[in-house]
């Protein structure tokens, strides 16, 4: 039920309190959390900066707004509407094709357009924002992610999550989502975490509510095979992302659009813990060792450096 | 980035909040515990005088706190007086006045004195000495005669003294003492002997306290100075020392009392002894405005209550912070279980516990309607409010009807927060499903009462109230606490799988 904290530290497991204090306190400066807490920042700032994000199908911004929500709608089969400052996934609507009147939830559940617009106005009067803020709708088109992780998924897209510091990826995971975690990619819901190699790309190790599993529990596909195409550029891009926000300790979710290739979804200014289960090891040594680095190096030397350093070999295959 | 100034300021208000606790503790006699009982002595002194039926003044000493007592409160009952409190050589005085008084003459005045055996002399100025008067023939042989026995037998003023009352007691009296006897009182004559001695020496009274007595009147003492020590002495046996029950009533020298426009003027004194909880003895404490002692208890009494509980906050912070830092609980809303806690002060726990999840459920329930109506968030978290409202009106009622006093507390509940918690719990729950409510509002709900248990505590609410330094000591801690950067407990379980591998 219960471990040590010396054991904890043998396998660098990093705490809430000292990833507060440590990182987010030391290398995020306050002022620059306006970047992604804000998606709609966020958003423009990747497009400066040539990263790829999904297409913006509009804003809503007034509750006046909402009543031409349908206008801006049409045409498009499948969306994503999302609070831009929502945090922890809240808020995020995902209606993967529109029958007539009705829209269609990856669930297969039907919405109609006042449940549409309920849900917008919701997002307006600051339900989802952190604070209870008045806040703005983003409609996004819907990612076409790749068949290839058709296997690896339940009705959600997988996203993959790399934690960035001072510029260096230091560690990623892969969120697949479930039917227990309602076709969402939290892990606290019930999404599967798959740890990747930074070196490779590569599935090292899954678990599902915080306990190993080797294959995804919905479509029984076997997870030690997972392997993530276009993983340099997605590197590449998480990377970037220091640069463009100036953020030192900063989590970047990635997806992989069939045609785009990897896309940045949104930015994290305070990364949650999870991913150390993923992986099945801590992020302590690997902060350190970045910490002892020298200021001013390229994205691609920066890369280079991580896949050197935190290369490893997968558990599932050992095992399976 | 230095870590030097952080731990300078922790240090800095450990220090100084423990320091004033401390001097608050020996300064003032706060004890640290609220059950000390602490003897209080309440004495009355009435002052009777026939008056000439012109204008009158009395004039009459008072006490002060000195080695053994200290004084806590004082009034006095005279109607149709004028009264003034002065500080005159040394002493403090009461005078009353007024311009006409016809007839027998009643002045009142009580004082508390409390008993504390930590309590210090005030410093005494030793008296000038007063040899200006001369004596007559043949005193003046007499007078120089027994000098000269006792200065023979002596080593320095105390003994001197000691040898000089010696020879006036009944058993040793010579012709020379006799003679001086039949001619001045007693003390006042030792005193005057002393002073031609070159020994400084004046005339105190004190009180001999004793439980339930009353008509009692002053015990004259001589003091005596050695540089500026000094010594107590019976002028009756020439024994030195200040017996335990004794509280110095005029130490300055004057008379104790002095009345003008009056005759036949007498004072006396009744006295009870009460043991009672050092809480109020303090609190009767005279309130001194130096800034050391900054207390809440210098407010009105309401304005005191009302700090009370405010002190007690912290308190309940520093539970939540303990709970979310070392421990990790997930709360709702940061610091909404102090609010419920100081709510449960008021209801006591069960009722309070009873009342606040059945206006949840409550709550949670219409919610879960009004969601349908498809509000603006402002405005349906208001109706939330206005429900809330209505649920404890209900419960109150019929808590009433059925004979419950207790369920009408339940209106101390801020109803605002518990809107918000309703509303809160009510996204959580369509969100992230009930698991999440229960693991949230649980987690809430036991910080609450975990809270709630602290702040109720006799003991801490003895020590917010009463030593403010305490606040400065909960801020030291808490900042340490935000520099924790260790394994919070429940993160001990949550990462447990990583180390099984």
């Amino acid at each position: 039920m219960w471990t040590t904290p010396a054991r904890l530290r043998a396998k660098d497991i990093i705490g809430m309190n000292r990833r507060n204090i440590r990182y987010i306190g030391r290398y995020n400066s306050r002022r620059l959390y306006p970047l992604v807490d804000d998606k709609l920042q966020t958003k423009l700032l990747a497009q400066e900066y040539g990263i790829t994000t999904p297409a913006l199908i509009g804003t809503v911004t007034t509750q006046f707004g909402i009543k031409h929500i349908r206008e801006m709608l049409t045409g498009h089969p499948g969306f994503v509407i999302k609070p831009a400052k929502g945090s922890g996934g809240k808020g995020i609507l995902v209606i993967e094709r529109v029958e007539g009147d009705h829209y269609v939830k990856p669930s297969g559940a039907r919405l109609s357009l006042s449940d549409v617009e309920r849900h917008v106005s919701n997002i307006l009067s600051g339900l989802y924002s952190l604070g209870g803020s008045p806040d703005v709708a983003l409609v996004e088109a819907l990612i076409n992610f790749d068949d290839s992780f058709a296997e690896y998924t339940y009705e959600g897209v997988p996203d993959i999550r790399v934690i960035v510091f001072k510029g260096y990826p230091v560690m990623a995971m892969m969120r697949l989502s479930t039917a227990a975690s309602d076709g969402k990619a939290n892990l606290h819901q019930g999404a599967v975490g798959v740890g990747i190699d930074i070196a490779s790309g590569m599935a090292i190790r899954g678990v599902q509510f915080d306990r190993t599993r080797h294959d995804h529990p919905d479509t029984g596909h076997e997870l030690a095979s997972l392997h993530i195409p276009g993983w340099e550029t997605l590197l590449l891009l998480a990377a970037g992302c220091y640069e463009m926000t100036g953020l030192g300790y900063l989590g970047t979710d990635m997806v992989l659009d069939r045609d785009h290739g990897p896309m940045l979804l949104e930015l994290n200014a305070r990364p949650g813990l999870a991913i150390q289960m993923a992986n099945g090891v801590g992020l302590r040594s690997r902060l350190d060792l970045i910490e002892r680095q020298p200021d001013g190096v390229s994205a691609e030397e920066r890369i280079a450096f991580s896949q050197r350093h935190f290369a490893r070999s997968s558990e599932l295959r050992e095992t399976a | 980035m230095s870590r030097l100034p952080f731990y300078l300021i922790v240090t800095f208000l450990l220090v100084a909040g423990a320091a004033m606790s401390i001097h608050r503790h020996v300064q003032f006699e706060v004890p640290w515990t609220p059950g000390e009982l602490r003897q209080v002595w309440e004495i009355e002194a009435q002052v009777n005088f026939t008056a000439d039926g012109g204008p009158a003044k009395v004039n009459m000493a008072l006490p002060s706190s000195q080695q053994g007592y200290r004084i806590l409160t004082e009034h006095t009952a005279s109607p149709g007086y004028g009264l003034a409190f002065l500080e005159e050589q040394g002493g403090r005085r009461a005078e009353w006045s007024t311009r006409e008084a016809v007839g027998d003459q009643q002045l009142y005045y009580s004082v508390q004195a409390l008993v504390a055996p930590e309590a210090r002399e005030a410093n005494i100025e030793p008296p000038a000495l007063r040899r200006d008067t001369l004596w007559e023939s043949p005193y003046d042989t007499a007078a120089s005669q027994v000098i000269d026995r006792a200065w023979s037998r002596s080593a320095d003023h105390f003994t001197f003294a000691r040898e000089l009352i010696r020879d006036f007691t009944d058993e040793r009296q010579g012709e020379n003492a006799r003679l001086l006897l039949t001619q001045f009182d007693r003390t006042p004559l030792l005193v005057r002997l002393l002073n031609q001695a070159g020994v400084p020496a004046r005339e105190v009274s004190g009180l001999m306290l004793d439980h339930g007595r009353r008509r009692q009147s002053l015990t004259t003492w001589i003091q005596v100075f050695e540089d500026q020590q000094g010594g107590l002495f019976d002028p009756r046996t020439g024994e030195r020392g200040r017996p335990d029950n004794m509280l110095l009533w005029e130490s300055a020298g004057q008379a104790v009392l002095e009345v003008q426009g009056g005759s036949n003027s007498r004072i006396n004194f009744s006295m009870l002894s009460r043991n009672q909880p050092a809480a109020a003895a303090v609190r009767n404490q005279l309130a001194d405005d130096t800034l050391l002692n900054f207390s809440i208890h210098s407010l009105p009494l309401e304005d005191q209550a009302l700090f009370q509980t405010i002190l007690l906050i912290p308190i309940g912070a520093l539970v939540v912070v303990l709970l979310r830092v070392l421990v990790g609980i997930k709360t709702s809303g940061t610091f909404m279980p102090v609010l419920i806690a100081l709510a449960f002060i008021q209801t006591t726990l069960i009722t309070g516990l009873v009342g606040f999840l059945m206006v949840v459920a409550v709550g949670l329930v219409i919610r879960n309607y009004l969601s349908y109506l498809n509000l603006l968030l402002v405005a349906r978290v208001t109706a939330v409010i206005i429900t809330v409202i209505a649920i404890i009106s209900v419960f109150s009622v019929l808590s009433y009807r059925f004979g419950l006093n207790a369920g009408l507390t339940i209106t101390f509940f801020p109803m605002i927060i518990l809107s918000w918690t309703i509303e809160r719990m009510s996204i959580l729950w369509e969100e992230e499903g009930p698991k999440q409510v229960l693991i949230q509002g649980g987690g809430s709900l036991m910080t609450a009462v975990l809270a709630y248990l602290a702040m109720n505590n006799p003991w801490i609410r003895h020590i917010t109230f009463n030593f403010l330094g305490v606040q400065l000591m909960l801020m030291g801690l808490i900042l340490l606490l935000g520099n924790y950067t260790g394994y919070r407990l429940l993160e001990l379980r949550r990462f447990k799988p990583v180390t099984e591998d």
